[in-house]
């Protein structure tokens, strides 16, 4: 090893600029791969804050109780220290995202202002208006431009990462990618690698989740011998704006600032909502769940809203949607804490929520499950590891919201410099010969995308994909048709071998990049809806009719998934969950 | 007969290659944007005469205007195309790149200029570490309330595009990166690099450049009061050359 250890990056969100700020500062090197330029990253969308126990509002809140609220929303399926240590962790991250300069909304003290989110009865959630995501994002970006400036960091932006490069003794010593303007494929070499690149939306065809995010890093992974933990977890947040080209989100905040959801009593009340009196709305969420009303976790929302609509045949104007309603709260206040995502809702449907209660509907917004990490964040194979919605440490079986921006720079600060000690003390590869290998074996796989002349168009095979997903492979499950899923995802990946792309040139091709994503994308589906097809038993966003209670007998233990070349399939393994702090309990809202 | 949609895109095989427009006509959907008008166009990409063509090449992320990605002319104005809808452009919907940045494939451009800006103004707080440290300096509400708008700004160049001083010759730095140096220098702790901050805008490309054609301001997609930022950064440029004068 050289005297400054040399750590890859890959994905500059949240997660992946907190291990390059950790790295950096402990002086080791960075090479930071991205699709996009790292400020345009999808950390951006989040909205409604980040979680810590700061107890600034005399609640009595605490680390313990943030841990607590975080394992028990996530039915008890998380390995509990390292949430414990996360929890912990909460109040320090916060203090240095404000010595960054994250504009924080404030008291009128001047103190951190904290609101109420789902799953828990505390104001914990800090914000900075309803763009945190955004604010945060900014603010490690801006310190990684500094280091940047100062020579410890090189960005490649506009790169993909197609494939880990491996040695004879199955360590990793760089990886393989792609530009994605010359289209020339080329390796690095590292002395470990951090994977942060984040969700899998576009499995699920529309989603909340920003174009790049189809899971394709993590696929390749996987497909190398990583194993896929938890994939079967997918949460499907309750209040999206459904689009033609994707799903926004509606931020959990509406609601910790006192937003409503309700229907009309009426099937198919076609009055104006304004003038539906109170008496014939049914705020449904409020009668079933007294004690957290709208403020129920997610998975919990999200089902409430699909029997509402789909069982009592309530959805507004006989459609699947419901009213998030924010008409009785002062504008004045939706004005400082809410107004980022009231104006993409007044850009993008064209009604402003001041005034007229949103049309809302669940929609896929983030994956629990991820690449399987150890308590350091180090994958299964040596030199790799990864930190952010990309694995699966921190959420169990349902995340809580403004728990995944936490979970992203929490799981960054240990990455960072748990690979640089592991760098420090990796022996030399045996040879450098693999190097080209991955080389020639990627190209190969290029130039495979472009010669077939097939008749399948990878965009449509892609819609195919996600309204698969999404129809058996969320909200409800049954097994019957998760196993079929499985079989028709076969027959797609049939259909990708006769692949026909419309654009075969060599610059700036987003077609071919598109298609090697599509690939991966069919590969990792079969390990979420394989996974789902085998646990037998409901617990937090994992729902099935017909096993509706949790079963910590058979079923309180971690899947792992794993890729069998031979077979082209993957396989599973089980592990037990860690719940040395909290006996398991029953989980009732 | 059914609705439909008619886009023309100004297309560019590669920066050298000399640009053609296409015509395309996409049956309508209720709910349409201009994202979603290339998504169909890459699924079926077959010019509205029924030549194949290939998918246009554009940037794109979030799709919620805030990532700063996809922005572009549309019908000659510089906007975000996540955010454009069917149902308020006029037809056919004229779409082209950015005329001032470098031209990669199609509707995409190279705008890594604004991250260079952003570098040479030292657009961030100088932390001493991530180390415990405590909490941040007390801000008031007022204070808060002033520097957020300022940092929403997604870094989508349309305040650059729509500039007339932004070009080659005079190498402007653009009102966004003038407006980041005012959020860090009214910043307590990103005050400590005020003065590098003031110096990096004299001169050449600087501050002065500003024409005050006031486009930046009426474009920008997130409502940054541009303008504001260049004429009180503007002043504190003034001020530290009158006083670099008189400590020569």
């Amino acid at each position: 090893m050289a005297s400054n250890p040399k750590i890859i990056v890959i994905g500059g969100g949240l997660a992946g600029l907190s291990a390059v700020i950790k790295i950096a500062e402990m002086g080791g090197e960075v090479d930071l791969f991205s699709i996009v330029p790292v400020k345009r990253s999808h950390s951006v969308c989040a909205q409604g804050g980040i979680n810590a126990a700061k107890n600034l509002k005399g609640e009595g809140d605490s680390t313990w109780k943030h841990f607590d609220d975080s394992i028990y929303g996530g039915d008890f399926l998380a390995n509990q220290p390292p949430v414990k240590a996360m929890c912990d962790a909460a109040p320090g991250i916060i203090d240095l995202l404000d010595r960054m300069g994250v504009p924080f909304n404030r008291t009128p003290e001047g103190l951190l202002d904290f609101r109420r989110f789902g799953g828990t009865l505390y104001n914990r959630t800090a914000f900075a208006g309803a763009t945190t995501g955004q604010q945060l994002l900014y603010a490690l970006d801006e310190q990684v431009r500094r280091y940047e400036a100062e020579g410890k960091v090189k960005k490649f932006e506009h790169w993909e990462f197609l494939s880990a490069v491996l040695d004879g003794n199955r360590v990793c010593r760089g990886i393989c990618a792609m530009d994605l303007r010359s289209m020339e494929v080329r390796t690095f070499p590292a002395d470990a690698i951090i994977i942060c690149t984040g969700g899998i939306g576009a499995i699920f065809g529309k989603s909340t989740n920003s174009v790049v995010c189809t899971g394709s890093a993590q696929s390749a992974l996987y497909q190398q011998g990583c194993y896929y933990a938890n994939g079967e977890f997918i949460q499907v947040h309750p209040t999206s704006i459904p689009g033609e080209d994707k799903l926004r989100l509606m931020s959990e905040s509406a609601r910790g600032e006192g937003g409503r959801v309700w229907v009309p009593k009426a099937p198919g009340d076609k009055r104006d909502p304004k003038s539906i009196p109170q008496s014939e709305r049914w705020y449904f969420l409020e009668e079933w769940y007294p004690k957290y009303g709208n403020l129920v976790p997610r998975d919990v929302a999200t089902r409430a809203i699909f029997k509402v609509v789909y069982e009592h045949n309530l959805g507004i104007d006989g459609k699947p949607m419901v009213y998030l309603d924010l008409t009785h709260i002062d504008r004045k206040i939706l004005d400082r804490k809410l107004e980022g995502i009231l104006e993409i809702y007044e850009k993008f449907v064209g009604d402003d929520p001041r005034d007229t209660p949103m049309k809302i509907f669940p929609g896929m917004h983030y994956t629990m499950g991820g690449l399987w990490v150890d308590f350091n964040q180090a994958t299964n194979i040596p030199g790799i590891y990864s930190a952010g919605e990309c694995e699966y440490q921190y959420h169990g079986a349902n995340r809580l919201g403004a728990n995944s921006l936490v979970s992203c720079i929490f799981g960054g600060f240990v990455a960072g410099p748990a690979a640089v000690q592991y760098a420090c003390n990796v022996a030399a590869a045996p040879s450098n010969g693999h190097f080209d290998a991955q080389r020639k074996h990627e190209e190969e796989n290029n130039g495979m995308l472009m010669r077939s002349l097939g008749d399948e168009n990878p965009f449509k095979l892609w819609r195919e994909l996600g309204e698969l997903m999404t129809k058996n492979c969320t909200v409800i499950r049954y097994n019957k048709p998760l196993q079929e899923t499985d079989g028709k995802l076969v027959e797609l990946l049939e259909r990708f071998r006769r692949i026909n792309l419309s654009d075969r040139s060599q610059w700036a091709n987003t077609t071919v990049v598109f298609a090697r994503q599509l690939y991966n994308m069919l590969q990792l589906s079969r390990v979420i809806a394989q996974g789902a097809a085998m646990r037998d038993e409901s617990r937090g966003a994992h729902y099935k009719p017909d096993f509706p209670d949790r079963d910590d007998k058979n079923w309180l233990k971690t899947t792992k998934a794993y890729f069998a070349p031979d077979a082209d399939e993957p396989k599973f393994e089980f592990e037990p969950v860690d719940i040395s702090l909290i006996p398991p309990r029953a989980r009732k809202y | 007969m059914a609705k439909s949609v008619i886009i023309k895109i100004k297309r560019q095989a590669d920066p050298k290659a000399s640009s053609h427009w296409e015509e395309f006509e996409l049956p309508y959907k209720p709910g349409m944007n201009v994202i979603s008008c290339l998504m169909d166009i890459a699924a079926d990409p077959v010019t509205r005469d029924g030549k194949k063509t290939t998918p246009i090449t554009y940037d794109s992320n979030c799709l919620e205007e805030v990532c700063g990605s996809c922005a572009m002319l549309i019908n000659g104005r510089a906007r975000m195309a996540c955010s454009a809808l069917v149902d308020q452009l006029e037809q056919p919907i004229k779409l082209e790149p950015f005329s001032k940045f470098p031209v990669v494939r199609d509707l995409a451009t190279d705008r890594s200029v604004i991250f260079e800006n952003l570098k040479a103004v030292k657009a961030w707080v100088p932390i001493d570490g991530t180390y415990d440290l405590g909490s941040g300096p007390r801000m008031t509400a007022e204070e808060q309330e002033a520097a957020y708008p300022l940092s929403r700004c997604i870094s989508c160049c349309c305040c650059m595009e729509v500039c007339p001083q932004f070009n080659q010759d005079t190498g402007f730095v653009g009102a966004a990166t003038i407006s980041q140096v005012r959020l860090f220098n009214t910043h307590p702790t990103g005050a400590a690099l005020k003065r590098e901050r003031l110096a990096a805008l004299m001169g050449d490309g600087g501050i002065q450049e500003c024409g005050y054609a006031q486009n930046c301001v009426e474009i920008c997609p997130k409502d940054i009061p541009l303008t504001k930022s260049i004429s009180e950064v503007g002043g504190a440029v003034m001020k530290q050359a009158i006083g670099d004068l008189f400590r020569k």
